[in-house]
């Protein structure tokens, strides 16, 4: 396929599943029925989702700090913090 | 602390209708045995002397009624309940408990409460209620600053969860378990995951499930890595309490308070009993409390 502008060779990408044809000598890009909506929406839905809040505003800061690592990789759970993930 | 077992009456009373269910299922073991409920295992089969002080009336019997139709998710009571020393006595099948020495099963517990919330909801559904444990606690508080710190927080809740006001009606109720934690879980004999303990089953807002690991993460006590695992599982498995994508504290933000709350007076009150003071992950529960009042006096 030729550029329509310039006649030059179009190489066909694909950019997050959607087919772009871009010409090598003036980077002009064509696109498909469909395909400039389909960036569009990618595009709105990326701004659309921000980070997920983290913690509510009374959250503690940086994360877990009262916690106690005892070595290996399980946190044998005992004493106060037991009684608060297993009763009620 | 005050223990049933040295009542030994009712124990025994206990262990006598466990072997009727389950003759030579061995030695009779305590499962529980602490806020005025006993639990005794013999062989298969679990008794619990239900608390003394709660309604085990018609809501009762439904509840019932509505963990038959749910088998795959509950284990519910084997039968009617029964009357003993005039306490309400439930029996079920064992299963094994979460072990606190092994790695969690957030997941597995994640995704037992998103099935469960995703379950229709029979029109003859009891009514989870209102969350009335934290009120309760609160008004059980001495006087003293932790004790200050606790009631303050307290203040910002909704006045349907101080008990001032009627709930609102959930807009839209799921089935929930209604106290939900990793002490409400057993493994059956085939290895699946199942949620016990139905007195507060019902319908109602499901956030309420997931309200006592958010509140543990938020206070710092859950490491954020368990938080995630337990919170990713649940969207993962479709569960409606939480929005798909974006802030999950839109909806967690009041259950997650409520129960940071509610553990703080537990610890405050057990601390001030066993005259001792709080420790590390106690402490924690009330320095969440004074960022509460602070979060909302900052508003």
């Amino acid at each position: 396929m030729h550029c329509p502008k310039c006649r030059g060779v179009m190489r066909t990408y694909t950019r997050s599943g959607v087919h772009i044809e871009q010409c090598d000598s003036c980077r002009g890009v064509f696109l498909d029925y469909g395909e400039l909506e389909a960036l569009a929406q990618m595009e709105s839905q990326y701004r659309a989702a921000p980070p997920p809040a983290a913690a509510p505003g009374w959250g503690a800061p940086g994360g877990a700090v009262h916690h106690h690592h005892h070595g290996g990789h399980h946190r044998p759970h005992h004493g106060s913090v037991f009684h608060m993930l297993f009763s009620t | 602390m005050h223990t049933e077992t040295a009542q030994s009456g009712l124990f025994a009373r206990l262990v006598d209708i466990g072997r009727e269910q389950a003759p030579g299922g061995g030695p009779p073991e305590t499962l529980y045995d602490r806020h005025g409920v006993l639990v005794v295992r013999v062989g298969d089969v679990v008794v619990k002397a239900h608390q003394a002080d709660r309604e085990y009336g018609d809501p009762f019997l439904e509840r019932i009624r509505l963990a038959e139709s749910l088998q795959d998710v509950v284990v519910g009571p084997l039968g009617s309940p029964l009357c003993v020393e005039g306490r309400t006595v439930t029996l079920a099948t064992f299963g094994e408990p979460v072990d606190p020495a092994q790695d969690l099963p957030w997941e597995d517990g994640a995704r037992l409460l998103a099935d469960l919330h995703s379950r229709t909801v029979p029109v003859n559904a009891p009514s989870w209620g209102r969350p009335t444990r934290v009120a309760r606690l609160v008004s059980r508080l001495a006087d003293g600053p932790a004790e200050t710190q606790v009631r303050n927080a307290f203040t910002t809740l909704p006045a349907w969860i101080r008990g001032e006001e009627a709930e609102p009606s959930s807009s839209a109720p799921s089935l929930i378990h209604g106290d939900w934690h990793l002490g409400q879980m057993v493994r059956t004999p085939g290895g699946h995951w199942r949620l016990i303990d139905i007195e507060d089953l019902g319908k109602g807002d499901p956030a309420w499930d997931l309200a006592r690991p958010a509140a543990l993460y938020s206070a710092g006590v859950l490491p954020p890595d368990d938080w995630e695992r337990f919170l990713g599982a649940y969207r993962d498995a479709g569960g409606p309490a939480v929005p798909a994508h974006g802030d999950p504290w839109t909806t967690l933000d009041v259950p997650a308070r409520s129960l940071a709350i509610q553990i703080a007076a537990t610890c405050v009150i057990s601390a001030g009993r066993e005259d001792r003071p709080l420790d590390g992950p106690e402490q924690a529960m009330v320095d969440a409390c004074l960022r509460i009042s602070a979060a909302r006096d900052a508003a």
